[in-house]
């Protein structure tokens, strides 16, 4: 296998994005340097079954007490890991963290007034199948505060990190909920200029994968980046 | 026109925001109740090389610390070799290359304890400097910042490595070099500047 394709920027958040706040004074002045990838870029760190069992993909029971459950709307997030040439990604890590039911993290930092759910944590991971596919069980997260204007709500949504292959496919995102009008209203959903990207961070209600009389599901395909099936090596610039 | 190409699209990058900790370093969220964390040993108990610790502080525009992000590492080991089926060779039981730091939310240091790198392979015969590759993520970050940490120890291997070489304004190198204390263990200080004068050399690749 050859170099990963170059990431195209077009996708993405501008490291400086004024409408969201906090970016003004944590994004980066000067220009990325383009590097051509090495072996150190071309590779990543390798995860296996003793990394994330059953139970970490199960956010209703992850953090329950024996017998207990996760209050909210109980749902099904699951979906395909693929690179830019629709290969699945097998055996790559997810982990998830979100909001519980209410819109409050289990996080020392996190001081929203609405209350912990003592039997929901709020964090699980898994590793696609060999054909990329993933699936968590969790409820739906709820829409919270914070102080970007004054009063600004996110959406409901889940953080994702995914791995992939190689460290140039390395990636952190959100996931949105189809149909959330506060979607419309987020300065972190709209960092991504382009509407057909943004359209990307929807996950999309999927009435065929519910589980019938206990959880909705949602859809969420996640794509990393192509790579060159043959590698060329590149001549030394000027040699 | 031509037939279009039908190349999937680059899921976009979010901010990993202010509760990153609770996905990926469950013990600085206050989770206690979670399995056991990922990326808390780089190097195993069996690497082979000099065992060293890395310290630093991440801090933005206005040279405030950013107590709230979160660093990668990925690294070879003592021998120029990736854990990874493409990383070139094997490597130690129990290496994996990988970790993760959070930095302190009081102070906003950040230390990882690893074994230092050797020399890795270069296009066209060429050798890099022993590096770290780092990336960072936080609150206010909209895509995963890539740098890399080279060791202040190293002079004659940093002076003819190929990456330091293509940065065109010669005095930024120096953000990338970590200058190296002697101690039990030897210490490498790398302070990363998210943004100003002294900003840290960041890359796509
Ligand atoms: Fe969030």
């Amino acid at each position: 296998m050859g170099d990963y394709y170059q990431r195209d920027w077009g996708q993405h958040p501008p490291a400086l994005s004024p409408d969201y706040k906090t970016s003004v004074a944590r994004s980066p002045n000067a220009a990325l340097l383009s590097l051509p990838q090495g072996v150190g870029e071309i590779t990543g760190p390798c995860f296996g079954a003793g990394d994330a069992g059953p139970e970490d993909r199960d956010l209703i029971h992850n953090h329950a007490r024996p017998g207990e459950s996760a209050i909210g709307e109980r749902i099904v997030l699951y979906g395909r890991v693929m690179d830019g040439d629709g290969r699945p990604l097998p055996r790559t890590l997810i982990e998830i963290w979100q909001a519980n039911a209410g819109g409050r993290y289990r996080h020392r930092n996190d001081g929203y007034l609405a209350p912990l759910d003592p039997n929901f944590g709020g964090t699980g991971r898994t590793l696609t199948d060999e054909a990329g596919h993933y699936a968590f069980h969790t409820v739906k997260p709820g829409a919270y505060p914070w102080r970007n204007w004054a009063n600004t709500w996110r959406p409901a949504h889940i953080h994702l990190s995914i791995f992939g292959a190689g460290f140039a496919q390395r990636l952190i995102t959100q996931c949105y909920f189809e149909g959330d009008p506060l979607i419309a209203h987020c300065p972190i959903v709209h960092t991504v200029a382009d509407e057909e990207a943004r359209a990307a961070l929807v996950a999309a209600l999927d009435l065929n994968a519910t589980i019938p009389f206990d959880s909705i599901a949602y859809r969420f395909d996640i794509v990393l980046r192509g790579r060159r099936s043959t590698p060329f090596e590149n001549r030394q610039e000027g040699a | 026109m031509a037939k279009p190409l039908n190349y999937l699209k680059e899921t976009p990058s979010q901010t990993a925001g202010p509760y990153v900790h609770l996905g990926l370093a469950a013990g600085a969220a206050g989770l206690t109740q979670a399995p056991a964390e990922l990326g808390t040993d780089i190097a195993g108990p069996k690497a082979q090389g000099e065992r060293i610790r890395i310290e630093g502080i991440v801090r933005d525009g206005t040279g405030a610390p950013v107590r709230d992000a979160l660093i990668e590492v990925w690294q070879a080991n003592a021998q120029g070799r990736y854990a990874h089926p493409e990383g070139g060779g094997p490597v130690e039981p129990g290496f994996r290359g990988w970790g993760r730091a959070p930095c302190d939310f009081e102070t906003g240091h950040w230390a990882v304890d690893t074994v230092k790198p050797g020399p890795v392979p270069w296009r066209g015969g060429m050798r890099q400097a022993p590096h770290l590759s780092l990336w960072i993520v936080a609150r206010g970050i909209n895509i995963g910042l890539s740098t890399r940490m080279y060791f202040g120890d190293e002079d004659a291997a940093n002076a003819a490595d190929p990456i330091l070489g293509m940065i065109e304004q010669a005095q930024r190198r120096a953000t990338l070099i970590a200058p190296r204390e002697d101690g039990s263990p030897p210490t490498y200080h790398f302070d990363i500047a998210l943004q100003g004068a002294d900003e840290t050399v960041f890359f796509d690749f």
